[in-house]
């Protein structure tokens, strides 16, 4: 379970966050949609703790631990996923020993065995299967000459092999057409399940036809300024932020 | 003896070698065999303070004596050499012979401070072959001056790996020449790791239409480590081809010098000439210097060079790090990643492994 307390966040004297509060179950998906400059993208690194953000006040607890005190590499360790929303070229680090090296990390920090390379090419091979990815996927450099669809199956991809219990999906919808996102959607929801929660960040409520979330919540200028249903998406939708805000 | 080039001379202008005149360096003392040597599971040459020692070496064919030298360049460092040089190596392999996989191991040690010249000479015949691995290390002060000249007939091939990895007081001025007839191939990497100063200069030139070189090189260096690798292409005949890819990763107050020259006489038209030189900068004390010419007579020619000086970006590290891995793998991966296209000539499994490892050893000391 995630429970944002009281966030505030701030980018050098700018403050982006002004008192977040968010509490996610275990099993369940939450929906962030927001207008630009509404603190989405800051949530999402300051949650999985990118440096350059600054927490002036509250806590983000993670299964009853403060996160916010741990390096990334732990917090991912301890089951939080970031999918990017611009997932970040590689040259010459292949995906394969990429992919193999994550794996092992966050394995041996959970207290699990590590997984030799063919273990491990057998988990991968059939995880690309399962989101329709090309088999050389696995042999080409992170990222580097990947289509923007290619980059956001290779973002569930991780999700998938490193089985996290909070997956953050920053506008994991941005840039793809319909198939791509359709198959990106089936990503998520073949994780879902009671041990695995999701906190969805986006523009459109496109996305959600596909990851239907429990609940949906504006964020405006830092702060969560309504929470609702499904349904909130769909009024979003047709009458934009400027009616809410004004609300 | 022939005097030290100075920063006067435009060649080395980045590297200066007046420390080595306030060092007074002996005649190297017979070395006792160090307690272990690198065995790479080929045959070995063995050069204990620059003398062959045929004890630790295999025997081999190819292997000729030493014969006395006459050195008709202005080279100051080749001059030195040649006045001083009294062993080496003559490897001659024959006309249509492929000799395998050789290894010219050098380790110098001596209380005092010494000196050693080494000329070695390298031929291969029409349509020869050979892999040539070289390691350079020792412990103690000493400076390490060889001279290497390599023909290549028609058709050969020569892979030439070399592992700078001298003492951390050592001096390493190394000399190479080329000189590479038609359709033969001289692929080439060095890895500059040790010294406390070090140059490293290749002169390669295409001789015969078809004729190709890679200069590759990665330089890792830390402390207050100085690197310079200088390289001079000469395309002399038309339809050549040479690549040239140098990664410096740079830290502490190292600091790196490349210099690459391409020359392409008016008659070697259809050159193709690449060089490309990236450095990483890990701290902002280190200093990376970089001189790239392209000197071109011809008018039909593919001749390109790039620079670019950087450090290891922030984003990169958070995307690994955000994945579980931890901050020095991630940076580790990184660096082995940047250093990936230098090694693109290193074909042979022997020579990938003992540079990965070079490469692993030298970061985990960091």
């Amino acid at each position: 379970m995630l429970e944002i307390k009281n966030l505030f966040a701030s980018i050098g004297d700018k403050e982006i966050l002004r008192g977040v509060n968010l509490t996610i179950p275990d099993g369940e998906i939450h929906a962030i949609m927001g207008p630009n400059g509404a603190g989405k993208s800051t949530l999402s690194y300051v949650l999985s703790g990118r440096e350059g953000y600054d927490v002036t006040s509250g806590e983000a607890l993670y299964n009853g631990q403060n996160i916010l005190d741990l390096t990334p590499e732990d917090r991912a360790a301890a089951g939080i996923f970031l999918a990017f929303q611009y997932p970040v070229e590689l040259p010459g680090v292949g995906n394969a020993n990429f992919l193999r090296t994550a794996v092992n990390a966050v394995r041996r920090k959970r207290g699990e065995p590590e997984l030799d390379a063919v273990a491990f090419l057998k988990l991968a091979r059939a995880a690309v299967k399962n989101l329709h990815m090309q088999d050389d996927m696995l042999k080409r450099n992170v990222n580097v000459g990947f289509s923007g669809g290619e980059k956001k199956r290779n973002e569930v991809l991780q999700m998938a092999l490193l089985a996290p219990g909070l997956a953050i999906l920053d506008e994991t919808d941005s840039g793809l057409d319909i198939d791509a996102l359709k198959i990106v959607a089936e990503g998520v929801n073949a994780l879902r399940s009671e041990k695995f929660s999701a906190l969805v960040i986006t523009h459109y409520q496109r996305l959600l036809d596909y990851i239907v979330p429990d609940k949906v919540h504006v964020l405006a200028a830092g702060r969560i300024i309504r929470s609702g249903g499904p349904e909130l998406a769909l009024e979003l939708e047709a009458h934009g932020y400027a009616g809410l805000e004004a609300a | 003896m022939t005097a030290l080039p100075t920063r006067k001379l435009e060649a080395f202008k980045y590297t200066d070698l007046r420390a080595l005149e306030s060092i007074s360096f002996a005649e190297p003392q017979a070395a006792p065999a160090p307690q272990s040597l690198p065995d790479l599971g080929i045959p070995r040459l063995v050069f204990l303070n620059g003398v062959f020692n045929e004890s630790l070496s295999s025997s081999l064919s190819f292997v000729e004596s030493f014969a006395p030298i006459t050195e008709a360049t202005t080279q100051p460092l080749a001059l030195i050499n040649a006045e001083h040089a009294q062993t080496g190596l003559t490897l001659n392999i024959p006309a249509g012979t492929d000799a395998g996989a050789i290894l010219i191991l050098s380790h110098a040690s001596g209380a005092e401070p010494f000196a050693f010249h080494p000329r070695h000479r390298i031929r291969l015949g029409q349509g020869a072959s050979l892999t040539l691995i070289e390691i350079a290390k020792g412990e103690g002060v000493y400076w390490h001056n060889p001279v290497t000249d390599i023909t290549l007939e028609a058709g050969a091939s020569l892979a030439h790996y070399r592992l700078q990895d001298e003492s951390p007081t050592a001096f390493h001025l190394a000399t190479l020449r080329a000189t590479i007839g038609a359709d033969a191939a001289y692929e080439s990497f060095t890895a500059i790791i040790g010294a406390k100063l070090s140059r490293t200069e290749f002169h390669a030139t295409l001789t015969g239409p078809g004729a190709h070189t890679h200069l590759n090189a990665a330089q890792l260096l830390g402390d207050a480590q100085h690197g310079d690798f200088t390289t001079v292409v000469n395309h002399a005949a038309p339809n050549c081809t040479s690549r040239q890819t140098v990664k410096s990763v740079l830290t502490d107050s190292a600091r790196g010098v490349f210099q690459g020259r391409i020359e392409v006489a008016k008659h070697a038209q259809k050159t193709d000439g690449y060089q490309m030189t990236q450095a990483l900068l890990l701290s902002p004390t280190a200093e990376m210097d970089i001189k790239p010419e392209l000197q071109i007579y011809a008018d039909d020619v593919k001749c390109s060079h790039g620079a670019t000086i950087g450090a290891l970006d922030p984003e990169q590290i958070f995307y690994l790090r955000s994945r579980g891995i931890a901050e020095d793998t991630a940076r580790a991966m990184l660096i082995r990643a940047f250093l990936t296209e230098a090694l693109e000539p290193v074909t042979h499994a022997t020579a990938h492994t003992l540079f990965e490892t070079a490469i692993e050893s030298w970061w985990a000391a960091k």
